[in-house]
């Protein structure tokens, strides 16, 4: 009896639909969730969900075609798929290394280094869009001398875009990965100590292919968070159509030119990311 | 100190005597605050050596220590002349067999196998050459393609030493070689372990907790108790002349200590005992259970010698016997028939006559 009601609780949970909630009264009322946890609870639950049937109701499904194929459109997406790719690409190459370090020497300072890795999740946008120029402008600390040695200048150009992206998705990718470190048993890589591999060997041919999936995870979380930058890009890189110009900020453009515009575009960002989490779901949600 | 034939001039000569005859010559001190490991290890080529001790003995650090992974902070470690004290793990002539094995779960058996000699420098086609002559040797041919979890306990086990040798270690290191395997597998793997270990030329060091694995695969026993060695010799002489509670209780036997005078034997415990050596000063006497005779009251006839006046402890069942925990004049184990048991009415508190044949009471020179 009870065991045949919880079952039917919990598949009407993960279904989430209104069928669950018809059942709710009739099985039996102060046996399952109590009332108190379960009102916020579907609260929250339509509070996330309600905006993006919203946009789906108000899309302009009509016009959409016409809106997709505007090259301006597919302009914006091109970056912002290129960007982001290139920003988690930079992520990999230089944060899994970052991860290593973190996780697997000790050296003084390291939690002060782990948190300062951590602060870019933490601060507002924008206040690394103003920090980059800072380093990386024209007179930056950094970047006068990009400048002056190499003629080198970042700002509002589309490698500035993809710096400001790193900037903000790195973190993820590293804490992502560092986790994945810790968690991974670290005998395996005694192992291939014992047969003969150096530390990178070992690294490279081991522990990598271990915690693939912690990477694959990081990555993904790191490509969806630079997808979406927005106020970093926009400070560094600026609003250059075709050159600087992703998706977020053509989407802020148009909302107040051509909010139908505005609309379509989103659309074509929420299928992109629910492309994304469809696709990987079971590669590495499962896995970790 | 019963094998001095083989090892006795290496731990004699402690450094160049030992480096220059071959084979390992190690001492090896571990300092970790709480736990001291100091142990001194020495071995021929061929031969197999059992580190055999009850668990947190410091065992598995002695092996991690001759593998590299766990510094030393003394002592030294030679193997076949070189010195190898401060070598790290990776640039050790030394193959390891883990107790999980830990083959890497990501590579089939043959490229678990073809590791070792790729990261020795080996190209890949002959790396996995020598991978597949190893697996074909240890009858694995048909399961190279195979990842780990595809394997059984035994196959993972001859695909972690086929790996571990594929190297061509100096010297071997097997931890708890046959643990993680089940009763059934176990026998077989145990006798097809023993078969490789015969063949394999240089030092080989199993760590075990289990008494029969040492004595059916080593030539020598060393055995550990908190970090240090309280016996070593061939597994005969271990089994028969124990020299420590743990070694006495793995083997069966009750072990006291005296003071003998010919024949006779005082006992630390007050009684005497008679026993079939005739020996003078500090000695163990050892005895198996079933040779020790229980009686509900003093036996008439037979004289003073080797009977004592004991009281039941505990009984407990011991195979298809029972065996008896005593307490009184000499606290001993006695084995006894489950009819002999019942005759005798015994439960804890009994008061009962303990009798020993004197020819199966063994006096050794402590």
């Amino acid at each position: 009896m009870i065991p045949a009601d919880t079952s039917g609780a919990r598949r009407g949970d993960t279904r989430g639909g209104a069928g669950a909630r018809r059942r709710r009264p009739g099985t039996g009322g102060g046996q399952g969730v109590p009332l108190l946890l379960l009102l916020p609870a579907l609260v929250a639950l339509a509070f996330l969900l309600v905006p993006l049937v919203a946009l789906l109701v108000r899309a302009p499904w009509r016009g959409m075609p016409e809106q997709l194929t505007s090259p301006a459109v597919w302009q914006a997406l091109r970056l912002s798929l290129v960007c982001a790719t290139a920003a988690t690409a930079v992520s990999l190459v230089l944060g899994v290394p970052l991860a290593w370090l973190l996780a697997r020497t000790e050296f003084p300072g390291r939690g002060l280094v782990r948190a300062l890795v951590t602060l870019p999740l933490v601060l507002p946008p924008v206040v690394g869009g103003v920090a980059l120029l800072m380093a990386l402008g024209r007179n930056g600390v950094v970047g006068q001398w990009l400048d002056a040695w190499f003629g080198v200048s970042l700002p509002f150009t589309t490698a500035g875009v993809v710096v400001a992206e790193t900037f903000v998705a790195m973190p993820f990718l590293v804490i992502s990965v560092e986790g994945t470190l810790r968690a991974a048993d670290r005998r395996y890589e005694e192992a291939a100590a014992t047969l003969g591999a150096s530390r990178f060997t070992a690294f490279r041919r081991v522990t990598l292919p271990l915690i693939m999936p912690g990477v694959a995870a990081g990555s993904v979380l790191a490509w969806a968070r630079a997808l979406g930058e927005f106020g970093a890009t926009i400070t560094f890189a600026g609003n250059f159509p075709d050159r600087t110009q992703t998706m977020p900020l053509a989407v802020y453009l148009a909302l107040q030119s051509d909010p139908e515009a505005a609309i379509a575009l989103s659309v074509v960002l929420l299928a992109v990311s629910i492309a994304v989490l469809a696709g990987l779901r079971d590669r590495w949600m499962t896995a970790s | 100190m019963t094998r001095t034939g083989t090892t006795g001039h290496d731990r004699a000569g402690g450094g160049t005597g030992a480096s220059a005859s071959g084979g390992l010559d190690a001492h090896l001190v571990v300092d970790r605050g709480t736990f001291r490991l100091d142990l001194a290890l020495t071995a021929a080529p061929g031969e197999v050596v059992a580190l055999l001790g009850p668990n947190g003995a410091g065992k598995s650090t002695a092996l991690r220590a001759l593998a590299g992974l766990a510094p030393l902070t003394g002592g030294h470690l030679h193997l076949d002349g070189t010195e190898l004290t401060h070598r790290p793990p990776e640039s050790r002539p030394v193959g390891v067999v883990f107790q999980d094995y830990l083959l890497f779960p990501h590579l089939t058996a043959l490229d678990n196998v073809a590791f070792g000699p790729r990261c020795r420098g080996a190209t890949k086609a002959r790396a996995r050459a020598a991978a597949a002559a190893w697996l074909d040797r240890m009858g694995l041919a048909e399961h190279a393609g195979a990842k780990p979890r595809r394997l059984s306990g035994g196959q993972a086990q001859r695909v972690a030493l086929a790996r571990a040798l594929a190297t061509d270690p100096r010297l071997l290191l097997l931890d708890e070689p046959l643990a993680a395997l089940d009763a059934r597998t176990r026998l077989d793997v145990r006798a097809q372990l023993r078969r490789h270990l015969a063949v394999f030329e240089a030092v080989a060091v199993l760590v075990t907790h289990d008494p029969l694995d040492a004595m059916v695969l080593a030539d020598r026993l060393v055995v550990v108790e908190h970090g240090r060695v309280v016996q070593e010799g061939t597994p005969r002489d271990v089994a028969r002349h124990p020299r420590t509670d743990y070694i006495a209780r793995l083997v069966g036997l009750n072990l006291r200590t005296g003071r003998a005078e010919g024949r006779t034997v005082r006992l630390d415990d007050g009684p005497t005992v008679t026993t079939t050596e005739d020996l003078t000063g500090r000695v163990f006497v050892a005895f198996p259970p079933d040779a020790v005779t229980l009686h509900g009251s003093r036996p008439t006839g037979s004289g003073a010698r080797n009977l004592w006046h004991c009281r039941v402890a505990g009984m407990e069942t011991h195979g298809d016997r029972i065996r008896v925990d005593l307490t009184g004049e000499l606290p001993l184990a006695a084995d006894l028939t489950t009819v002999a048991a019942a005759e005798l009415g015994l439960h804890p508190g009994t008061e009962v006559w303990a009798s020993l044949e004197a020819a199966r009471a063994h006096a050794y020179p402590a």
